[in-house]
């Protein structure tokens, strides 16, 4: 049984097919690059899977449930989580509470309101663990507002970890930084994830990033999927070739 | 590292929050030996409007809501403690209270339900209309509520009718003994209010305010954290009402008119809304402040108004927001010296 | 008959000036995204205004039918008033969050109700010798007012320039292009400062025609302002804010509501109104014809 399968997903924006009876399925313990230029579909794609949009026709079945009708909330009990290309935190609160509040959610405790936050143990020690396995340790009392780039991207993805999610989708967690610090972002991020038995599956662009850290490549082009496979046999696929020297993957 | 540069310094900061609390909680508890009668009864408003922008600001600072209805609810909780006295003789501050809540509590409910499907500019406006509704009805059905004229509402009993203010001497007894009491509850509704935004429920409020999207992503229920907000946030505000109106010892349909909402908007800016202690500090001064105002000259709303806008336009973090930003650089340089 | 053809005459009456309060209004916050919460006071200077020059105008011995000219002097007198708020008051706040931006239109309010007062002082200024520059008309048995029948006709007119305007001018093309996009429109050359001022000026135009409209008819009165901004938020409220069509439609409903009410439901007439406005808007988030 596959972890996720989309079965002949359709979205249509206008004139443009962003999904074109898209069968995607992703196994469980995949590291899974989802790759493509441009308005490819990938983000759509992403949105479709976590709920962001709904599907003009097709099937989405997670864990062998059709999850297709299923809000938000309900897929994310069921264990998708995201996060964002345009980093989405809550640039108020603390880099701690960040984190803390995923877990506060996903133990349902957000309901709480006779009893301090700071003082539930559990998820104190729970969201000073994540911090640490990220590397923001240091910076958990900074509010969220203030960090560099980068740390933004990586708490990001810590957010949506936090969940712990059976199946965590990653769009660009790279963009925007620069070359050395995508190579310690995605060193911690896959580090992360593979240690803690989570099924990831990346947007990204960098060709670097995604042939060093991914177990298999989906390429997609105009809303279908192109090619499919582990590292080396993309590699040498003719038409990734072209599509790849044609459209320069910028950051 | 960079981290030196960016974290910050092991300010004492966590410390101030209660050690300020502290002091304020001395100097308001002997205010009354060292003022006189006015000037505690004018404290024993400051601390009433505090409450009532303390609650409002659950809503505006912790929520991201700004709602331009709050008087609905500090009427109607002046309101229900006037029809408790006139239909059923109830003269139990107590009793004001613990009846006056709950009636708040559910039409708090029910316009927050109303209201939370919107944002920004519509739950503005929603929240004045539905202010407005209860306005004219306290206009309009004079016979039940007095019209313009309003209802009295003599001094009440504390204490479960213990204490009461009857025969000579009961004016100072009563001013004093009251500013002891609303300094009680005020004390208790401050505690209320620091575990609520404090707890993991407060915790999610803010959340939807920064970023609403990533809230969704994380599971949470948008609306309904906003319409509880939003209960919590008119109950609070109905206690002020209810606290005020004895000590004013009448209430008119002014209380429910949109311009006061404003003021209430007003005070938490003028202490700062991105602050705990902000609306309290607001609260206190903007009653001290349109008091003066309104004693020294007939254009009061253009020395208010021209204060507003001065205000926003050099001290948009309010009074407390200033001030915590003073003392953060004046910690900093500290730290370089050293 | 004749009594429901004045009930009908009045509701247009008000409906009038209801439309060029909430059109104004809505025209701001269409270009600008800018809820005015003085918009109500601007009303009110216009109607003050008005009647202090009808006043000046009769002093002078001037022939009433002049007097008619007032109105659009007043409502000038009113935009020039909002070209020098606009750039002062408002503009420092654009790139803030909305919440500053309300909170100085009601410091604006605030100023605005006391300068008033400060000016014409707290007795209601009257100008009914404008009601008699147009003949009595009679309808059935009734005698009724000309002048009701000319602030209809100028309220059609206003309508039909403001849509005008907007869509068959380039100026009108410029309004929009900046009320879809600012950024954009910026990046095409468009002074959108310029637009901004002279979109205020236009709403402002709007709201000191209504006062100067309404004034013979009823006096102007402090606090008139702020009661008139309610019901111009009832109005876009259930027309849909930044909708020119709205704030017809939404003019025409409350209008008709408020008459009806006070004929029949005195006692809740105003409630009725506020009702309406939280029914619509649970209902229709946007408003009937919004853009939000």
């Amino acid at each position: 049984m596959s972890l996720l399968r989309t079965v002949e997903l359709r979205k249509r924006f206008g004139a443009l097919n962003a999904c074109d009876g898209v069968d995607f399925t992703v196994e469980k313990g995949e590291f899974l690059s989802l790759v493509g230029s441009n308005g490819a579909g990938k983000t759509t794609l992403v949105n479709l899977i976590t709920a962001h949009l709904q599907p003009d026709s097709g099937r989405i079945v997670f864990e062998d449930r059709d999850i297709t009708s299923m809000t938000v909330a309900a897929r994310i009990k069921a264990g998708i989580a995201r996060s964002f290309q345009l980093v989405n935190l809550f640039d108020g609160l603390s880099v701690f509470d960040n984190v803390a509040l995923s877990i506060f959610a996903r133990e349902g405790k957000t309901a709480k309101i006779t009893a301090l936050a700071a003082n539930d143990g559990d998820v104190r020690r729970e969201a000073r663990d994540v911090l640490a396995e990220f590397g923001l340790a240091v910076k958990s009392k900074l509010p969220a507002g203030e960090l560099a780039q980068g740390e933004r991207k990586l708490l990001d993805v810590a957010v949506a970890y936090a969940l712990r999610p059976k199946l965590l989708f990653l769009d660009e967690p790279t963009s925007g930084v620069s070359s050395a610090e995508k190579a310690q972002i995605m060193d911690t991020v896959s580090s992360v994830v593979r240690s803690g038995a989570v099924t990831a599956v990346v947007i990204e662009h960098d060709m670097d990033v995604v042939f060093r850290y991914s177990d298999r490549i989906v390429m997609m082009h105009e809303g279908a999927f192109l090619a499919d496979g582990p590292p080396d046999e993309i590699r040498a696929n003719e038409a990734v070739a072209s599509i790849l020297l044609g459209t320069p993957s910028p950051a | 590292m960079k981290t030196a540069a960016i974290a910050l310094p092991r300010s004492p900061s966590r410390l101030w929050p209660y050690a300020g609390a502290a002091i304020g909680l001395v100097v308001l508890a002997s205010v009354p030996e060292f003022l006189g009668l006015y000037q505690t009864q004018l404290l024993t408003y400051g601390l009433i409007m505090a409450i009532a922008a303390l609650g409002f600001n659950l809503l505006l600072g912790y929520t991201g809501l700004l709602s331009f209805g709050h008087s609905a609810y500090f009427g109607l909780g002046a309101y229900t403690v006037a029809f408790l006295l006139q239909w059923f003789g109830i003269h139990s501050m107590e009793l004001y209270i613990l009846l006056g809540l709950p009636v708040a509590a559910i039409v708090s409910a029910l316009f927050g339900y109303i209201c939370v499907r919107h944002t920004r500019i519509f739950f503005g406006i929603l929240t004045l209309a539905l202010s407005q509704v209860l306005y004219s009805l306290a206009l309009k059905f004079f016979w039940v509520t007095g019209g313009t004229d309003g209802l009295r509402v003599p001094r009440p009993t504390l204490l479960a009718g213990m204490i009461d203010f009857a025969g000579s001497g009961g004016f100072p007894r009563f001013i004093r003994s009251y500013y002891y009491y609303v300094l009680g509850i005020f004390v208790l509704s401050v505690a209320i209010m620091w575990v609520i935004v404090h707890s993991p429920f407060g915790k999610a409020l803010q959340a939807i305010r920064d970023n609403e999207t990533r809230a969704r992503f994380l599971g949470l229920r948008i609306r309904r954290f906003r319409w509880a907000a939003f209960l919590l946030s008119g109950t609070f505000t109905a206690l002020a009402g209810i606290l005020w109106v004895p000590l004013n010892g009448l209430t008119t349909p002014d209380v429910l008119y949109w311009p006061f909402s404003g003021e209430i908007v007003f005070m938490s800016l003028l202490g700062g809304f991105r602050n705990f202690s902000g609306p309290i500090v607001g609260g206190i001064v903007f009653t001290f402040l349109k008091t003066y105002a309104v004693a020294s000259t007939e254009y009061w709303q253009l020395l208010l108004g021209t204060v507003l806008v001065v205000l926003i336009l050099l001290l948009p973090t309010g009074i407390v927001g200033a001030l915590s930003r003073v003392a953060k650089r004046l910690w900093a340089t500290k730290e370089i010296a050293t | 008959m004749s009594i429901l053809l004045v009930q009908l005459l009045n509701s247009l009456f008000y409906a009038s000036v209801l439309f060029l309060i909430a059109a104004g209004l809505s025209l701001i916050f269409g270009v600008m995204r800018i809820v005015n919460l003085a918009h109500g006071s601007l009303f009110a200077i216009g109607a003050y205004i008005g009647a202090w020059l009808v006043g000046r105008a009769v002093g002078f011995g001037v022939p009433v039918i002049w007097l008619l000219l007032v109105m659009p002097v007043a409502a000038l007198a009113v935009a020039l008033v909002g070209v020098v708020i606009e750039p002062l008051l408002l503009r420092p706040f654009y790139r803030r969050a909305e919440e500053y931006q309300l909170l100085v239109t009601f410091g604006l309010l605030l100023i605005l109700e006391d300068l008033m007062r400060l000016v014409w002082g707290a007795l209601p200024l009257t100008a009914d010798a404008v009601m008699d520059t147009i003949p009595v008309v009679h309808i059935g048995g009734l005698v009724y007012p000309g002048y009701n029948i000319l602030v209809i006709a100028i309220g059609i007119a206003a309508a039909v320039a403001l849509w005008l305007l907007i869509y068959e001018t380039k100026f009108g093309v410029l309004l929009r292009a900046t009320s879809q996009d600012r950024r954009m429109a910026s990046a095409l050359g468009l002074n959108v400062g310029l637009v901004y001022v002279a979109a205020f000026a236009i709403g402002c135009f709007m709201a000191g025609l209504g006062g100067a409209i309404v004034v013979p008819s009823h006096a102007a009165v402090l606090g008139m302002g702020i009661e008139a901004l309610v019901l111009a938020f009832v109005v876009v409220v259930v027309g849909g804010l930044g909708s020119l069509k709205g704030a017809l439609v939404g003019a025409l409903i409350v209008s008709f509501v408020r008459t009806a009410g006070i004929q029949f439901f005195p006692e809740v007439e105003l409630a009725v109104l506020y009702l309406i406005a939280a029914v619509v808007l649970i209902a229709r988030p946007t408003g009937l014809f919004g853009t939000a």
